[in-house]
């Protein structure tokens, strides 16, 4: 946790590249995009960045990259900027943030560019599949045919079963969040969603096929191409870069047991509470103190599970807030503005960035049609495994 | 007369040749009943049969996916041209297609041809909207065609895409017909056969009759919407 000589540390910079399919562009090309983005969006140049962090899960299995660290800070002329690359599965994004900023809070650097980026949609879907499986248990999980979606369909039916959770609730998601991604330039899908036509319609059994009974296509995000990057800075230096720096006011990580079924109840997302609580801790905030939520879902089960354990609504009833419109654009706490990873799309080592780039947006006021009105403070979640390794973030307009 | 030459279209054609080299349809055709389905997006889609005389409009929607490699748009485009511009110029035997139309625009096309009475021919279906299930409506409308309408027995399949392979191969569980070549060439051929098709009919052939006539009247013709998802995906 933060010691007390540490010192606070804020984004004074954030850009993207347009989240979708880029067969035209190297991961490298996609990471140096957006990295220039936030670089120009702080006005910064290449003596101000002291280091780079570059995440990314999958670099050298689908693009034969490795070192890409490296390679961003060469292509960007920043050298002789440290440079590293951090990996952890879907959570590399959030793990590059929270180094960032022990990195700058420590007094090692005073700004880090930090960019995570993906480009998967080259590859097959079921080698993706089969990658992304990896980051499970090996022998527990793995090697009897566990994916990501199967994880998935499996706490979908424990929550059906233990909350009464529907497949209504699912759909409502997916269409919440493909609105919101409607509204987001950069979102990977931009077009909304009815939900007659994925759920309760006799089309909805060819539009919505079965993936992993009881999850289906428009409950799962789609794999996508995209980097995403913030410049981090002392926030004692940040007015050299913008009037109107977002502070990170906190963070938290946690873990837990590699596999599911080894953990204490396979319904509660353990890391995410901790890490959460960690967050709202550090920050001197609670749940009720968020004007918005970027939350992780990779599966739209997972946005209702995280936003109750995340200590937004209790136990089993995030599908009611759903429900009742309260995590909708105009609701009382919007959750994915974005899109979410349902929407805006998954290049997984770029999501956790690319949340905190929302968030920053956000508390900026310059989300444009999907601007969160008044909006103070937000809460982002990005999970890596099966939410096993969870990082929780609180920001705040300075 | 002999020699005598008279027009198809813009086309000159020598009709003593024409008469040995023009095809039609030999075995009992009947017209396709025009459906609604329902996308995800909440539109709705009329499935409806194309004339001949519609043909170069739909050429014309095609022609930008010739050089388009992702997917397999290319090879896909480039054989379903062919095959739509032999049925408008008379090349190729019992051929039909069907369009998809969403909002007075084309969302997709598909084509099959009846080799004989008996067994049908899939050939190829092109999502010019995409991301909207409208491809996989639309195969299965083609095979209903064949099946329900024109009294098929067995269509045989084949894929050249892997999206195409997931689609139609494997969501539709077909069987491989051992020992027979479809005539696209490539690799080994399927075979959706009458108890398969009633298998899947229920889960993947969806529709609403009769089309609602100002659903159908907007449908009667159609708009070529620009490719925006060529660069915008």
């Amino acid at each position: 946790m933060r010691g007390s000589n540490s010192r606070d540390v804020s984004v004074v910079g954030c850009g993207m590249t347009k989240f979708g399919r880029h067969d035209d562009k190297t991961l490298i090309d996609l990471m140096v995009e957006s990295s220039l983005r936030a670089l120009e969006d702080a006005g910064a140049s290449e003596k101000n960045v002291d280091a780079v962090y570059a995440a990314s899960m999958l670099a050298g299995e689908l693009n034969n990259r490795v070192a890409i660290g490296s390679a961003l800070v060469d292509q960007l002329a920043l050298i002789p900027a440290a440079a590293d690359r951090i990996e952890n599965g879907p959570a590399s994004g959030g793990s590059a943030i929270k180094n960032a900023y022990c990195g700058i809070a420590c007094g090692m650097y005073d700004t880090v560019l930090v960019t995570g980026g993906e480009k998967m949609r080259h590859v097959p879907g079921e080698t993706i599949t089969d990658y992304i499986a990896t980051m499970t248990n090996i022998e527990a999980e793995y090697v009897h045919g566990v994916t990501l979606p199967s994880l998935a369909g499996m706490l979908t039916r424990l929550y059906m079963e233990r909350y009464g959770l529907t497949e209504e609730d699912l759909a409502r998601v997916a269409v919440k969040n493909h609105l919101n991604g409607s509204k987001n330039p950069y979102a990977h899908i931009q077009q909304p969603i009815a939900l007659e036509g994925i759920y309760g319609s006799p089309e909805a059994e060819v539009n919505n096929p079965m993936i992993a009974d009881p999850i289906r296509m428009y409950h799962c995000c789609p794999v996508t191409d995209g980097a995403a990057s913030v410049l981090l800075c002392a926030t004692e230096k940040a007015k050299e870069f913008t009037d109107t720096p977002i502070r990170i006011a906190g963070i938290g990580q946690a873990t837990d047991k590699m596999a599911v079924q080894d953990r204490k109840d396979p319904a509660v997302l353990e890391a995410l509470r901790v890490s959460a609580a960690q967050a709202f801790k550090m920050s001197k905030t609670t749940p009720q103190d968020m004007s918005l939520a970027e939350l992780h879902d990779a599966f739209t089960i997972l946005e209702i599970v995280e936003s109750e354990d995340a200590g937004f609504f209790k136990k089993g009833a995030g599908s009611k807030a759903l429900r009742d419109g309260v995590t909708a654009l105009e609701g009382r706490l919007p959750i994915n503005p974005s899109g979410g990873l349902k929407a805006r799309g998954h290049p997984v080592g770029a999501t956790g960035v690319a949340q905190v780039v929302e968030l920053t947006w956000q508390l900026r006021g310059e989300a444009d049609k999907r601007q969160v009105k008044n909006a103070k403070r937000g809460f982002s979640c990005n999970l890596g495994g099966f939410a096993n390794n969870i990082l929780a973030f609180v920001l705040e307009r300075s | 007369m002999k020699g005598r030459v008279t027009y198809r279209g813009e086309f000159p054609v020598s009709e003593d040749i024409e008469s040995i080299l023009g095809v039609d349809w030999d075995v009992p055709k009947k017209p396709y009943p025009a459906k609604t389905v329902l996308l995800p997006t909440g539109e709705r889609m009329v499935i409806r049969e194309a004339a001949r005389e519609e043909a170069p409009k739909i050429l014309q929607a095609i022609t930008p996916l010739l050089t388009v490699s992702r997917d397999f748009y290319d090879i896909v485009a480039a054989r379903q041209y062919a095959e739509l511009l032999g049925w408008y110029r008379r090349r190729v035997r019992n051929e039909f297609c069907l369009v998809g139309i969403v909002d007075g625009k084309l969302a997709g096309i598909v084509n099959s041809r009846a080799y004989d009475q008996k067994t049908h021919i899939s050939y190829h279906t092109i999502a010019l909207k995409r991301g909207a299930r409208v491809g996989a409506h639309l195969f299965a409308a083609k095979h209903e065609h064949s099946m329900e309408t024109l009294g098929a027995e067995e269509i045989l399949v084949t894929a050249e895409s892997p999206i195409g392979f997931r689609r139609w191969i494997v969501e539709w569980g077909l069987q491989v017909k051992p020992g027979v070549q479809h005539e696209l060439g490539g690799v080994k051929t399927w075979v959706i056969t009458r108890d398969i098709y009633n298998k899947v009919k229920p889960r993947l052939v969806m529709g609403s009759r009769p089309v609602p006539e100002d659903l159908l009247k907007r449908s009667a013709t159609f708009e070529i919407a620009p490719l925006d998802w060529v660069s915008k995906e």
